[in-house]
């Protein structure tokens, strides 16, 4: 166990820092200035423009830059600008570029957004998702079954923002059936936090729900025929006890690894669904600061996304470890 | 019972002079990964542990034993499906254990495998007849447009409707399979075929058919056969010679009447024993019943000395110290080695008395 | 992979097969040695009415094919105490039929029809929080692959402890006592351990003792067993038979033993049913079926089997495949492979089904075949054949 755990964190801070290496070179490939962008265009003479590059370090070769960066998030950093010194306490991530406030502290109030959206999507989708594939399973072959399984395709087969879009044009703003999307924190009221964030917890749950039953149902299908499971009926078992009890313990496996493998997915789901419904969450955020060229912002994102990401699949893996008795954490 | 030989046993005593296949102490140790407190381990599952026996041209040698002693492991390092860890594998007198893929080219086609499953060992997307030409054209073996003509010979050798060359093997029954496996297997006109458990997934009356045909190929083709089983009866059958495997050793071997008629081995006498026997019914008296207690040991750490001992009835602290070499025994008769500090034989196991 | 741990090695070795008396150290000395008591006489010898009694049963799968015909028409009956083996090769229905005694069959894909006592209760048609009743507590099943019968994400107890809580009302702690005592009768050394394990940290045999265990935790009257065996190497298998031999003696429950090994059919059965094609072509005792058969399958068989013991003959098989059954072959099902069909006078083998009749004109040895001297063709053609 302290092995495994040992080997993740490694494996785990290797993905965090190969991610930010790569965010990092590809900001600078780009044909991007950020001090540019900050100067402006018409009144920005030459001088204005290198001494904002200079209070950004952007002057400094590029390694160095990424060096102060990682060992800010460490050791904290100070910065100067124009002769006024800001500390940046640790977890250092800088200032953002645009609005000058410490990256860490907007990430703070965006965290919690987006997070909430992940895990009311992953809840629906493996309770919802996990309960109507393991009904049709069991009714397999009949009209209900078969129903649900084109629905699905269908659904499939439009895009996410298509029909996030539609529902939230639809349903809460020109017939608004479902409250239009917010964002209230928890702490504060928690029911208002849930009217908020329910429509879009609707709109990216119930998508991709048909998606899990169908990999539900499937799974299903091939565990009800199992040996084990007709020994479970010879013992005397009632129907619901043998698809409840013995069929979706094994049949949540393959389930669960395809939750681990769409999580990326759900966060990029995510991005769009802020959008959409206008929540102040990580996607919103990153959108924004790709579009003023704000790096430390975007480092910032791209940094806590990889950690959520990474946490949650190490969740995953304990998760499978409970299930499966054969799965050692090793 | 030695009034009926068979055909089989008549193979030309001239061929049978020189081995046509020496194996000398072979031995595979399969790596496993375990995780083990903070670090790991790295063990080996000696799958085959110094395993050695001759095979004259047109002999068939018969493998028995429990599941996982190591049989097919064997096999397949015969075939070079595996590289060994250690031994020769002597072909022809060449050593063929360490040849390089390239090397072994002219070596593939002389020593062929047929494998127990019917179902999976044969592609599904391919046709009868595309599956039996690859080995032709790989080797070279005929020439363009004669490919067909061979392939329908050889389906009619096995014992199946030449006009079927072009279906595929989902449309066959178990046992048809099991015929176009072995066309495969005879198409490069091999010297030694190793017959992995090949009639073991098929039904009694299926499996005849499949036994005779194999009889048939070596008495008319010369080809030898390291016949691999558990089922003691087909083994009984079909081969000259038979050798006792138990954890990735040979643990006796000799003339199979003697190893039937008068086992040495504790282990064979208890394996013998334990094989359900129609005799039984007939008015013979139920035979005498040795019962093994427990399983078999693991082979990532098999017992020290001998390692049946852990089962064993006769076992005596010798046996947990010095491990008993594979050789003739004071009552043995010739080419009949057991591996036991107290090798005695035990002449009633089998229900045979005639 | 799965080893057990060193200590444990230890335990199998000097643990024993269940039923059996503890080896003290002179008995481990020599081989435990066991030899099987015969029961003889007729079919049904106390005569009172049978525990299990088929009567005429058909199970039908229709499918996109066309109607599966598993089962046509089956007649057996098991007395306690008694075992029946039920032969025959793959395909041939042994356990579509007894699977239909558990109830086992979905209903909406099957058709049954016929009549299932137990004790006297018919099992046909009854509804399904019926039939939960019966199954797993007055009839158990052992099936073939104890490998992928047993859950394999729950321990071994608490599957044992489940099947012993369906059937009785007891606290968690009652029906622990009890498997762990069924874990120590099946000969499972240190049970208590074991009964926190999982199915893949057991060996094969160590299963199917396990599941033999679950299987008798309600002492249940009758026990299929559908080749209980045929996964397990000959050392285990002899001590799993043993186990289910010494159980019914101790229980004296009834067993139908399905396999197609007629090794295994010759050392257990009491009584034998031979299945053709959904059919039965031959019942009777094992002493008549097996040394005095009269029925050209049962020749076959029997001559395409090498055994341990005889001689080094060529193998008899039987020609060609068993049929489709789609599209059973007019008349005797057996009649594409049979080599005395011409022997019957007429075309009698290929327009009409035999009927199941006693071989000597009365008598509870029964075949399915029209030839009238089925004896001395046996005596004259068959035996010498089988040496
Ligand atoms: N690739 C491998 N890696 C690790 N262990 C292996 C590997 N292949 C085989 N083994 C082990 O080697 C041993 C011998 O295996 P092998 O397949 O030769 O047995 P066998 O005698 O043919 O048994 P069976 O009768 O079941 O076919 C077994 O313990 C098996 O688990
Ligand atoms: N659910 C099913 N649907 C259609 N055919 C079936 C079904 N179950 C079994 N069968 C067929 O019934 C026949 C008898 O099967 P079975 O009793 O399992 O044979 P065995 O004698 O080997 O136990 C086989 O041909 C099998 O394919
Ligand atoms: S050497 Fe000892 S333990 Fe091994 S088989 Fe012989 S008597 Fe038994
Ligand atoms: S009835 Fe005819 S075909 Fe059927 S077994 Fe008897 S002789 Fe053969
Ligand atoms: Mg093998
Ligand atoms: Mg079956």
């Amino acid at each position: 166990m302290l092995y495994f755990v040992a080997r993740r964190l490694v494996s785990a801070l290797s993905v965090v820092l190969v991610t930010l290496i790569a965010t990092f070179a590809l900001f600078f490939v780009a044909p991007t200035d950020p001090a540019a962008a900050i100067c402006g265009e018409r009144n920005c003479t030459m001088e204005r423009y290198n001494e904002i590059k200079a209070n950004l370090h952007l002057d400094r070769p590029k390694v160095q830059q990424f060096a102060e960066y990682t060992a800010g998030i460490f050791v904290g950093r100070t910065f100067e600008t124009s002769g006024v010194k800001q500390e940046c306490t640790v977890p250092c991530l800088g200032f953002s570029f645009k609005s000058d406030r410490p990256v860490t502290e907007m990430l703070k109030t965006r965290l919690p957004v987006t997070v909430s959206l992940v895990a009311g999507y992953a809840v629906l989708v493996l309770t919802i998702g996990v309960f109507v594939g393991s009904m049709a399973a069991k009714r397999r072959g009949t009209l209900g079954d078969r129903a649900l399984m084109s629905s699905t395709l269908i659904m499939s087969s439009v895009p996410y923002y298509i029909v996030a879009l539609m529902i939230s044009l639809y349903l809460t703003i020109l017939y608004p059936i479902l409250p239009r999307g917010s964002y209230t924190p928890i702490s504060e009221n928690p029911g208002k936090w849930f009217a908020g964030l329910i429509t879009p917890w609707l709109v990216i749950g119930i998508y991709n729900c048909t998606q899990y039953a169908r990999y539900s149902r499937g799974s299903m299908v091939e565990t009800l025929s199992e040996d084990y499971i007709r020994t479970a009926r010879a013992k005397g078992l009632s129907d619901r006890s043998v698809t409840y009890k013995h069929a979706l313990r094994s049949g949540l496996i393959p389930v669960i690894t395809i939750f681990g493998l769409d999580i990326a997915a759900s966060l990029s789901g995510a991005i769009f669904t802020e959008r959409i419904f206008d929540l102040p969450g990580l996607g919103n955020l990153v959108l924004q600061s790709l579009e003023t060229y704000d790096l430390p912002v975007i480092m910032g994102t791209v940094l806590i996304a990889s950690v959520v990401l990474v946490a949650m699949n190490f969740l995953v893996d304990v998760m499978y470890s409970l299930i499966d008795p054969r799965v050692r954490l090793s | 019972m030695s009034d009926n030989v068979r055909m089989v046993d008549a193979v030309p005593a001239a061929q049978a002079g020189t081995p046509l296949l020496q194996v000398r102490d072979l031995k595979m140790h399969f790596p496993i990964k375990e995780a083990a407190g903070l670090g790991r381990t790295k063990k080996v599952v000696q799958a085959v542990d110094g395993v050695s026996f001759d095979l004259s041209a047109g002999a068939s040698l018969g493998l028995v034993g429990e599941s996982g002693c190591g049989k097919s492991t064997t096999g397949r390092m015969i075939t070079r499906l595996l590289t060994p860890t250690a031994g020769q594998i002597l072909f022809k007198g060449k050593d063929i254990a360490k040849l390089k893929e390239r090397e072994l080219r002219p070596f593939r086609r002389q020593l062929q495998i047929v494998f127990q499953d019917p179902y999976s060992s044969l592609n599904p997307r391919q046709t009868v007849s595309n599956i039996i030409s690859t080995p032709l054209r790989v080797h070279n073996l005929v020439k363009k447009g004669k490919e067909l003509d061979r392939v329908q010979e050889l389906l009619e050798r096995v014992g199946l409707n030449p006009e079927h060359h072009n279906r595929y093997p989902n449309e066959f029954s178990g046992g048809q399979r099991q015929r176009i496996g072995i066309a495969r297997a005879l198409a490069v006109e091999p010297e030694v075929i190793i017959a992995d458990e090949p009639v073991s997934a098929l039904d009694v009356s299926i499996q005849a058919q499949v036994m005779n045909l194999l009889e048939d190929l070596r008495r008319d083709l010369g080809i030898a056969f390291v016949f691999i089983a558990h089922d003691l009866g087909v083994v009984r059958h079909f081969c000259d010679e038979v050798a006792v495997m138990y954890l990735g050793k040979i643990v006796e071997q000799g003339p199979r009447d003697q190893i039937y008629g008068a086992p040495q081995h504790p282990y064979t006498q208890a394996l013998l024993s334990a094989a359900p026997d129609l005799g039984t019914i007939r008015g013979v008296p139920p035979k005498e019943r040795i019962r093994l207690v427990g399983d078999v040991p693991s082979p990532i750490d098999p017992p020290s000395g001998c390692r049946f001992r852990t089962r064993c009835w006769k076992a005596e602290d010798i046996c947990a110290t010095q491990e008993p070499p594979l050789e003739p025994k004071p009552l043995s008769t010739a080419g009949h080695v057991a591996a036991c500090h107290f090798a005695e034989p035990k002449v009633d196991l089998t229900a045979a008395s005639a | 992979m799965s080893t057990p741990a060193p200590e444990d090695r230890k335990d199998t070795m000097v643990g024993t097969a269940a039923g059996e008396p503890a080896p003290d150290a002179a008995a481990k000395r020599g081989p435990s040695i066991a030899t099987r008591e015969k029961r003889q006489g007729t079919l049904n010898p106390s005569g009172e009415t049978p525990y299990l009694v088929v009567e005429d049963l058909t199970v039908k799968f229709p499918t996109a094919d066309g109607v599966v015909s598993a089962v046509n028409g089956l007649s057996y009956s098991v007395p306690l105490g008694r075992t029946l083996a039920i032969v025959g090769e793959s395909g041939s229905g042994k356990s579509v039929s007894s699977m239909a005694v558990m109830g086992l069959h979905d209903r909406k894909r099957t058709k049954i029809t016929g009549s299932i006592r137990l004790g006297g209760d018919e099992i046909v048609g009854l509804p399904e929080n019926e039939l939960m009743k019966v199954r797993g507590d007055a009839v158990a099943m052992v099936f073939q692959d104890p490998q992928s019968s047993l859950h394999p994400l729950y321990t071994v107890g608490n599957q044992i402890t489940e099947a012993y809580r369906v059937h009785h009302k007891v606290s968690k702690d009652v029906a622990k006592k009890r498997a762990l005592e069924m874990l120590d009768l099946v000969g499972i050394p240190n049970p208590i351990r074991r009964f926190k394990q999982y199915p893949h940290e057991f060996s094969g045999g160590m299963r199917q003792r396990a599941m033999i265990a679950m299987g008798l935790v309600n002492d249940p009257k009758l026990v299929i067993a559908d080749e209980p065996t045929t996964a397990l190497d000959v050392t285990v298998q002899a001590q799993i038979l043993d186990l289910l031999n010494n159980l019914q003696k101790e229980f004296g429950s009834a067993i139908v033993l399905i396999t197609h090994d007629l090794g295994v059919v010759a050392e257990m059965a009491d009584d034998v049913l031979v299945m053709y094609a959904g059919r039965c072509v031959e019942y009777g005792t094992a002493e008549d079926v097996l040394a005095r058969p009269r029925m050209p399958y049962t020749w076959g068989l029997l001559e395409s089997i090498p055994t341990v013991s005889a001689a080094n003959e060529r193998l008899q098989p039987i020609k060609g495949l068993p049929p489709s059954l789609l599209s059973l072959p007019s008349g005797c099902s057996f009649n594409p492979r049979c080599p005395y069909k011409e022997r019957v006078k007429g075309e009698r083998c290929t327009t009409e089904l035999p009927e199941l009749l006693p071989v000597d004109g009365a008598g509870a040895h029964t075949s399915r075949c029209h030839l009238h001297d089925k004896a001395s063709i046996y005596e004259a053609e068959v035996a010498p054949r089988l040496g």
